[in-house]
C-alpha cells in the first residue's frame, strides 16, 4: 500500500508557554521549541505499522519552508521512506483551503492508496484532511482510533465518538483519514537515527511543479485571516495561592476538608 | 439578506447544540432567515423536527433510510443538493461536525471557519469571530470572507441555547430533492466504551491528572493522594494516549462526563474538550507549572507548582489530618 502522510511543524505546547507578543498581533515566536504536530506523528506511526503488515511505502509531505525539513527528517528516522517539501513564495499565507489545494496538486502527481493527516494542529481547524478528500472526491473519515486493511481495496476503521464509544465503518480506497492521538504508540526516535536522516535527499516542489493556480493559494486567496491575538477569558479566574509550598499544601488541605473533599 | 442554515445532528433525540446554533445564527445576523436542516428516518426524525419548530423559521426535513445512522459522508451529499450557493451553514464542532464540515465547505465552494466560540459581527461580507489556539492558551479574532458563503462549526457550550419564541417553524419536506445516496464509507456498528475497573462518574471527589504527571511511574503519586482523600483518580486525554491510565478514567468530550463536588486538577492544562466533561460546577482546585494554563481561568483556587513535588506533600498532610482526627 502506498501511503502519504501530511504533516506539520508546530510550536510544541508541552515545551512552551504560548504567550502574546508585545504588539498583540501574533504569539511570541522567538524562543519557541517546534516539533511535529502530535497527531501527525501518530499518523506516521500508523502508516508504518500498516506497511509492515501489508507492504508498500510511506511518504511524508509538508507545506512550508526549509525550516520544516527537520520534521520530515525526524519522520524518516522513524522509518518513512520518502520526505517531500512543498515550498513556494506563493504558498505563504495560505489558509486551510489553500494548503489542501497545494496537497491536492501533489497527490495527483503520485499514486497513493491512502492519505493520512493528524486530526488537528494546535493552531489549526481540523480541516485539511476533509477538504483534501472533497477536492479529490475520495471518501473521508475523521478521528480514527483504528485501521484494519481488508481484502478488496477496503479498510475497516474505528472513529472516536461521544462518551468513549467507537463508530465502526468500512471505507473504500483510495481515501483520506484523519488520525486521533492514542491510536498507537509512536516509536522512539534516537539522536543517532535523526543524524543518519540528515543526509537523505528531500525533493521540493513549487506551484508550477504541482500545477497549482496561483490564484487559489497564498494570502490573497485566503478567505480566513487572523486579525489579532489576545488572552482568553473563560471564567472569573481562580484565586491564586502565592504562599510557600508548605503554606499552599496546608491551605489546599483545609479547603478540601471544608468542601467535602476528604473522607 | 443572509440565509443561515443550521445542520442539526441528533442521535436518539435533539441535543443542546441544536438551540445553541440558533443563538449563534442570531448573533451573526438577527434579521436572517433561520433554517434548520435535519436528516434521518422514521418517528425520531419527526420528533426532532417538532422540537425545533419553536426555534427555527423553517425546518428542512430529509427522510431517507440511508440516513438513519448519521454517516457524514452521506449527509454531506444530501446537504449539498439542497442548500443554495452563498449560504451560511452552521454545524456543532463535535465528532460529527469535524467529519462533515470541511468537505462540505469545498463542495459548496464556501469559506470554512472552525470551532467558533464568539461572534463579533458582520461587516459587509466579512464576519468577525473568536477562536482559540494552542489548547485555549491564546484567543484570536478571525475575519472570514463570506461573499461565497461559509461553513462554520460552533463550539458546543459556547453559546447559550436560544429561548423558545412564539413562532412555529414550517416543516418543509426536501426528501425528494435529495433522492438516492451512496458513499465510499459505510457504517457498520457502534462499540460501547469499556466499563473499566473504577466508575469515575460515581465519585464525588476526583484527583485528576494530566500531562504534568510526566511518566507512568508517577501515576502512583495520584493514587496515593486519592487513597488518602477517599477519592478516585481520573485523568485528561494525554494520559490515556500515553497508556498511563485506562480510557474509562478519562474526563472529557471523548471520555466520561462527571459531576463531582470537588475536582483536584493536577497538571491539567484545561483544554475545552476536557472541561466539556466536567459538569455540575464542582469546586476546582488546580495545580499546574504553567501560570498561563487555561485551567486557572475556570478553577476556584489555583497554585503554580510542580505536581510531582506538591502532591506527595499534600498526601502527607491529609494523612496527618486523619491521624490527628483519629486520636
Amino acid at each position: 500500500m502506498e501511503i502519504l502522510v501530511c504533516v506539520r511543524r508546530v510550536p510544541d505546547t508541552s515545551e512552551n508557554e504560548i504567550q502574546l507578543n508585545s504588539a498583540g498581533n501574533d504569539i511570541e515566536r522567538d524562543e519557541l521549541v517546534y516539533s511535529i504536530n502530535e497527531p501527525d506523528n501518530y499518523a506516521v506511526e500508523e502508516a508504518l505499522q500498516i506497511v509492515a503488515k501489508v507492504g508498500g511505502s510511506v511518504s511524508v509531505v509538508t507545506v512550508g519552508s526549509e525550516d520544516d525539513e527537520e520534521i520530515l527528517r525526524r519522520e524518516m528516522a522513524m522509518g518513512a521512506n520518502h520526505g517531500i517539501l512543498l515550498t513556494d513564495d506563493a504558498f505563504t499565507g495560505s489558509d486551510g483551503r489553500g494548503i489542501a489545494t497545494i496537497l491536492k496538486g501533489f497527490v495527483q502527481q503520485g499514486n497513493y492508496d491512502l492519505i493520512l493527516t493528524g486530526v488537528q494542529a494546535e493552531d489549526g481547524g481540523a480541516q485539511v484532511g476533509g477538504m483534501l478528500a472533497a477536492m479529490l472526491d475520495y471518501p473521508f473519515a475523521s478521528l480514527l482510533t483504528s485501521i484494519e486493511v481488508l481484502e478488496g481495496k477496503k479498510l475497516r476503521i474505528s472513529r472516536e465518538i461521544e462518551g468513549g464509544n467507537k463508530e465502526i465503518s468500512e471505507i473504500d480506497l483510495p481515501c483520506v483519514l484523519s488520525i486521533q492521538t492514542g491510536i498507537n504508540e509512536p516509536r522512539y526516535v534516537g539522536m543517532k537515527g535523526i543524524r543518519a536522516a540528515q543526509s537523505l535527499p528531500i525533493p521540493t516542489y513549487g506551484a508550477s511543479d504541482l500545477r497549482v493556480a496561483l490564484s487559489t493559494v497564498g494570502e490573497s486567496a485566503a478567505k480566513i485571516k487572523r486579525v489579532d491575538y489576545f488572552v482568553p477569558v473563560l471564567g472569573k479566574g481562580a484565586k491564586m495561592l502565592t504562599g510557600s509550598r508548605e503554606e499552599n499544601v496546608e491551605k489546599v488541605a483545609e479547603l478540601l476538608a471544608a468542601q467535602g473533599g476528604l473522607k | 439578506m443572509t440565509r443561515i442554515f443550521a445542520y442539526i445532528a441528533h442521535k436518539g433525540g435533539v441535543m443542546d447544540t441544536a438551540f445553541e446554533l440558533a443563538t449563534a445564527a442570531r448573533k451573526i445576523d438577527s434579521s436572517a432567515q433561520l433554517t434548520a436542516v435535519v436528516t434521518g428516518s422514521g418517528a425520531e426524525l419527526d420528533a426532532v423536527c417538532a422540537s425545533l419548530q419553536p426555534f427555527y423559521g423553517e425546518i428542512w426535513k430529509v427522510a431517507n433510510d440511508a440516513l438513519s445512522y448519521p454517516n457524514a459522508e452521506l449527509i454531506r451529499k444530501a446537504v449539498v443538493k439542497i442548500v443554495p450557493p452563498g449560504s451560511l451553514v452552521l454545524v456543532a464542532h463535535e465528532h460529527f461536525g469535524i467529519d462533515l464540515a470541511p468537505g462540505l465547505s469545498i463542495n459548496l465552494n464556501a469559506a470554512y471557519v472552525s470551532d467558533v466560540l464568539g461572534i463579533e459581527g458582520l461587516e459587509g461580507a466579512s464576519l468577525k469571530v473568536v477562536r482559540h489556539e494552542f489548547g485555549g492558551q491564546v484567543s484570536t479574532h478571525v475575519k472570514c470572507d463570506i461573499s461565497s458563503g461559509a461553513v462554520i462549526t460552533v463550539r458546543p457550550g459556547a453559546f447559550k441555547p436560544l429561548e423558545k419564541s412564539g413562532v412555529s417553524g414550517l416543516v418543509v419536506d426536501r426528501s425528494l430533492d435529495v433522492g438516492a445516496l451512496s458513499a465510499g464509507r459505510r457504517y457498520l456498528e457502534t462499540i460501547a466504551a469499556e466499563a473499566g475497573e473504577v466508575d469515575i462518574t460515581k465519585h464525588t471527589v476526583l484527583v485528576s491528572v494530566g500531562r504534568g504527571i510526566q511518566e507512568k511511574d508517577n501515576i502512583s503519586i495520584a493514587h496515593d493522594l486519592a487513597e488518602a482523600m477517599g477519592a478516585a483518580v481520573s485523568c485528561s486525554r494525554p494520559v490515556v494516549d500515553a497508556k498511563w491510565l485506562e480510557k474509562s478514567r478519562q474526563v472529557g468530550s471523548s471520555g466520561k462526563t462527571v459531576k463531582p463536588k470537588v475536582y483536584l486538577a493536577c497538571g491539567i492544562s484545561g483544554a475545552f474538550q476536557h472541561l466539556a466533561g466536567l459538569k455540575g460546577s464542582p469546586y476546582i482546585i488546580a495545580i499546574n507549572k504553567n501560570p498561563k494554563a487555561p485551567i486557572f481561568q475556570v478553577a476556584d483556587v489555583g497554585i503554580v507548582d510542580d505536581i510531582l513535588e506538591f502532591l506527595p506533600e499534600l498526601t502527607n498532610k491529609v494523612r496527618e489530618m486523619h491521624s490527628v482526627a483519629a486520636k
